[in-house]
């Protein structure tokens, strides 16, 4: 009973390792877009019963999550031409450590937080480590592109994190934090728009050198 | 010392050339060719067995040796696994370093070997071939220590036998998370495509096949059946861990446990034929990927 949501929050932090680990963007884009199938899959599993609120719930993070932000962030490496992320601040085998290293901090929190009782353990830690290694991968890629990809799994993290409110969190709460992401994605890629304009690339590192 | 571990050893022995072909034949197939027959391994060794060898001058009886250090170190490290569901031929409390023991130590005379031609195309094999140990071993490791940690046992008998079936129901994800990370070490420890590529004839890309370059005839032979085995021991690793048989006739047990080996074979040729070899300084990240889903599976256990 327990082990299929299990699973499907393990492959939530693999698809976190996926992106830490791959140079191409369209590969880290299908990671993330994955990870959105998985969180659309999630509230369905773990809901008691299905009411009407999970099943919009699921649905809305599956369009929003697995199919509307990929496309976006897919139809934004066809416009921008970049492929992959070049030089990140930090190594790939560095970030993957790194990682590690916040998978196991996660875990150690989680079981230290004065929490109620909760009938998927994993959870929570599952949604710690989302928000670091999102954080991980926003703060060290110098790809803007690459940088939105770590944004949303960082949101992905908090949602996850949601859902262990889902039962009494109200419906609007829900919406507004999908609808938080969209409109947070539509100026990123404006954003993204403009350094690409701006310098012919989207590295954001142009961004620190003042100029006339 | 049981009759069926024993059983199940010499079927393992004997069908062990057979797994690098049916990987070799789900290639060509795969890419719609029809491929060298499934059984060629047995007939190059055969013919390998019946020349002479050619030593160069350069070299020592360490290069001599080598090839059948190899061998012993694999058989040895063979004779540790629990083939038949529940128990190794031979068994003690920690044989699991000793058997991550002989497999460096396996690798270890192959690399002596191949320094000792002094070529250095051979030489710079060695290198890489160590290179990617360095790599391969520490994740290696954590595999086992999931594994010991899921079950409670410290012996290769124990964590890949009967503890494992209890182990499932309590830690599926851990064991799911060591079974990938076994499979990507094998493609890493055989030389397999994303590591390494059995089919390349440039030397400056090789890594195992340019180590033993220099060998020919029986040694060769020794070298060539040591490698067939050694895909087929991490075969059964990963079918231990995936499906663990115990409480079945020796029968069912050996057939699963081919049928199994058979079914990574077509994985490995499936990989090949869907992945491209990594560059060089990207193969380490593959395996520290492994090692952290090892270390992944440690930590849902200890969480």
């Amino acid at each position: 009973m327990h082990t299929v949501p299990q699973l499907v929050l393990l492959f939530v932090v693999l698809t976190n390792f996926g992106v830490l680990g791959t140079t191409r963007l369209s590969t880290c884009i299908r990671a993330l877009a994955l990870q959105g199938w998985l969180l659309g899959l999630l509230p369905l599993m773990l809901a008691s019963h299905l009411s009407v609120h999970v099943m919009l719930l699921a649905t809305g993070t599956l369009i929003v999550k697995g199919i509307a932000l990929p496309w976006f962030l897919h139809w934004a490496i066809r416009e921008a031409r970049v492929r992959r992320e070049i030089e990140p601040l930090i190594g790939y085998v560095a970030s993957l450590l790194l990682g590690a290293l916040a998978l196991g901090l996660a875990f150690a929190i989680a079981t230290r937080l004065p929490l109620p009782h909760l009938e998927e353990s994993l959870l929570v830690p599952v949604s710690l480590v989302t928000v670091m290694i999102g954080l991980i991968v926003l703060t060290t890629r110098r790809k803007a592109l690459t940088q939105v990809v770590g944004y949303l799994m960082l949101e992905n993290g908090i949602f996850l994190f949601g859902l262990t409110q889902a039962e009494s969190v109200p419906f609007l709460l829900e919406v507004g934090v999908l609808l938080d992401v969209f409109v947070g994605v539509f100026i990123m890629g404006i954003v993204v728009f403009h350094i690409n304009r701006e310098f012919d690339s989207l590295d954001s590192a142009n961004l620190a050198e003042l100029q006339d | 010392m049981n009759v069926n571990a024993l059983l199940t050893l010499a079927v393992l022995l004997l069908a062990a050339p057979a797994v690098p072909g049916i990987a070799v034949r789900t290639k060509s197939m795969l890419s719609g060719r029809r491929g060298a027959p499934v059984l060629q391994l047995y007939y190059d060794i055969a013919k390998l067995l019946r020349k002479g060898s050619v030593y160069s001058t350069t070299s020592t009886w360490v290069f001599r040796i080598g090839p059948w250090v190899v061998l012993a170190a694999l058989l040895a490290a063979t004779l540790l696994l629990p083939l038949d569901g529940t128990r190794a031929v031979l068994r003690f409390e920690g044989d699991l370093v000793a058997f991550a023991g002989l497999l460096a130590l396996g690798r270890f005379a192959l690399v002596l070997c191949g320094l000792d031609t002094g070529s250095s195309f051979e030489g710079m094999g060695a290198s890489r071939e160590v290179t990617i140990a360095v790599f391969a071993e520490p994740a290696l490791f954590l595999c086992f220590i999931t594994l010991v940690l899921a079950t409670g046992d410290v012996s290769m008998s124990g964590m890949l036998g009967a503890p494992l079936v209890e182990a499932w129901p309590r830690a599926a994800a851990s064991l799911t998370l060591v079974g990938i990370s076994l499979f990507v070490l094998l493609l890493a420890e055989n030389s397999r495509v994303p590591v390494d590529d059995p089919a390349t004839h440039l030397e400056l890309t090789m890594i195992h096949e340019v180590i033993v370059l220099d060998h020919s005839g029986p040694d060769l032979a020794a070298i060539l059946y040591a490698s067939a085995l050694k895909l087929s021991v991490f075969g059964a690793l990963v079918v231990s861990v995936f499906a663990p048989r115990t409480g079945l006739g020796p029968v069912a047990s050996i057939a699963i446990l081919l049928a199994g080996i058979g079914l990574v074979a077509v994985a490995v040729g499936i990989v090949e034929s869907l992945t491209a070899r990594l560059r060089l300084n990207r193969v380490p990240q593959l395996l520290v990927g492994a090692a952290v889903l090892a270390a992944f599976g440690i930590i849902l256990l200890l969480g």
